[in-house]
């Protein structure tokens, strides 16, 4: 039977501390970037050029049926291949914001189809242009429903950066296996990054609750 | 379209234009024909009230001319100049953004579900077509909407959202939001439907002061007949997409000459 080393806990600790702050890294940045592609994917998927439309659909449906894994080492080990050659950071952040930016178009796109086509015919009536009435009238209406999406894609991009291990990013799930490569220890170090994870997820999605709640009364629309 | 266009005048002129014109209007969905070569004049000031049975077109008449349905044939003019379509080369081809954009200003609707602005107050509603169309400052633009809130009796509840207001005061400020862009012509689509019955008048009484004191060009899709009566020149009875009869209202609804006018009517006073 093998015992839990307190011991082993608090002399590991400052490098799950370093490792936590490049996890939290990896998320924030890939996040940050999935938000923006998102949203480049959306508009491209409403210009009027079927063709832009066409493919950019196929992309996001191919990204979003393909496992984020194989996407990573595709970025990572395929890309040299054809000249692209990136760092291990480099490479994860753009296939883990690529991945979430698929996703996130879609959450765009179920707030945007939220919003009443009534909505659309009121802002006609009073003659805003297209772009106007996207700004003025839809979008902060599509915002409330796509935060609780956006949220858990949120959670959902951390969770998944002991992915970028394989690539050997230096994050919790990396650093757990490199301790217990050296020490033969394994019970502490993958608990100690477990705990770290839920203490993270757990919060961070009440926050995400809780300013959904706090956008839907700033524009006045609590149910 | 340019061809099939060519027995349509490209601008309407002489004594008498109507503010509105339809010519040999058709709007299709799939094979169904709902509007099937509609015609139909409006003179200027002129308040018509369109009635007729579920599904006749009613509401299409009045979407068309807001420019919230294509059209399929003919052409709608608006203040002698055509709306669907604009002058190219001493023709007619279908109108572009710009054209569209530029007639439909002319044009205000209510809907029968307010369709408000969710995230704004009942002064934001009402200043956001001013202040992003029209380019009015918003002290002018604020000046603008508390009058005609004053008008509608909801200037009290100006900094309100819709989801706390009723029914009636979310319609009249529906109103006040259309007319916040003075527009000459004010469509109504049955605009007390989703009312209860108790506050029904509050908006009616509203629509009659218009009739009264402004020189708007209106059209109304409505099932309240006595409302229709009391103030329309004009009732219009739709049986599957055309005019089956119309008239003056005391003429239509005493004397209708056509068997289906009285059916529907009868039927109408039976339900209610
Ligand atoms: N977007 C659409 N697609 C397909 N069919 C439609 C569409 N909009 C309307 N229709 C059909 O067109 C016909 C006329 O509709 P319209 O809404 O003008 O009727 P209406 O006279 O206003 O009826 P109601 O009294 O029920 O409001 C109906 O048969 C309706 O089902
Ligand atoms: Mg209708």
């Amino acid at each position: 039977m093998i015992e839990w080393q307190w011991g082993l806990v608090w002399e590991l600790a400052p490098r799950f501390v370093d490792a936590t702050g490049k996890t939290l890294f990896a998320a924030g940045g890939g996040y940050g970037i999935a938000v923006v592609l998102g949203l480049v994917f959306l508009a491209m998927q409403r210009v009027p050029l079927p063709a832009v439309r066409v493919a950019t659909r196929e992309f996001v449906e191919l990204i979003r049926s393909t496992p984020l894994l194989l996407q990573i080492f595709f970025v990572y080990y395929v890309g040299p291949q054809f000249g692209l050659i990136l760092a291990p950071w480099t490479a994860g952040l753009i296939a883990i914001g690529v991945h979430y930016g698929a996703y996130l178009s879609e959450v765009y796109r179920g707030g945007i189809e939220s919003v009443p086509k009534g909505q659309w015919e009121a802002a006609r009536a009073i003659n805003l242009p297209t772009v106007t009435a996207y700004r003025r009238i839809v979008l902060p209406q599509a915002l409330p429903p796509a935060i609780a999406g956006m949220g858990n894609y949120l959670v959902g991009i951390f969770k998944d950066t002991p992915m970028l291990s394989v690539i050997g990013v230096a994050e919790l799930m990396h650093t757990a296996t490199t301790i217990g490569a050296e020490s033969y220890r394994y019970l502490e170090p993958y608990t100690m990054v477990g705990a770290i994870f839920l203490a993270i997820s757990l919060p961070a999605a009440f926050c995400v609750n809780a300013f959904e709640k706090w956008v839907r009364r700033k524009l006045g629309m609590a149910k | 379209m340019t061809e099939e266009t060519g027995r349509y005048p490209l601008r309407l002129e002489g004594d008498g234009v109507p503010m509105v014109r339809f010519q040999k209007v058709t709007k299709r969905y799939g094979p169904l024909v709902v509007l099937d070569e509609l015609d139909l004049d409006v003179a200027p000031g002129e308040m018509v009230t369109i009635i007729g049975p579920s599904g006749s077109g009613k509401t299409t008449v009045l979407r068309m001319l807001m420019t919230l349905e294509t059209i399929d044939g003919g052409v709608i003019y608006v203040d002698g100049e055509p709306l669907t379509h604009m002058v190219r080369n001493q023709g007619l081809v279908p109108a572009n953004s710009a054209h569209t954009r530029r007639m439909r200003s002319k044009i205000g609707m209510c809907f029968q579900h307010f369709n408000l602005f969710p995230h704004m107050t009942a002064l934001g509603n009402c200043m956001e077509g001013p202040v992003q169309v029209l380019k009015l400052s918003r002290k002018e633009a604020e000046e603008r909407s508390m009058e005609l809130l004053e008008m509608v009796g909801m200037a009290d509840k100006r900094d309100e959202h819709p989801s706390r207001l009723s029914g009636g005061q979310q319609q009249r400020v529906a109103i006040a939001r259309a007319l916040a862009m003075r527009p000459r012509i004010m469509l109504f689509d049955e605009v007390t439907s989703a009312l209860d019955p108790e506050v029904i008048s509050e908006v009616t009484s509203v629509i009659r002061r218009l009739v009264s004191t402004h020189n708007l060009t209106m059209l109304m899709v409505t099932h309240q007949m006595g409302f229709a009566r009391e103030i329309s020149d004009r009732v219009c009875f739709f049986f599957n997409g055309s005019i089956e009869e119309q008239g003056p209202p005391a003429e239509l609804f005493e004397a209708p000459g056509r068997e289906r006018t009285r059916q529907f009517l009868n039927a109408v006073l039976e339900a209610n």
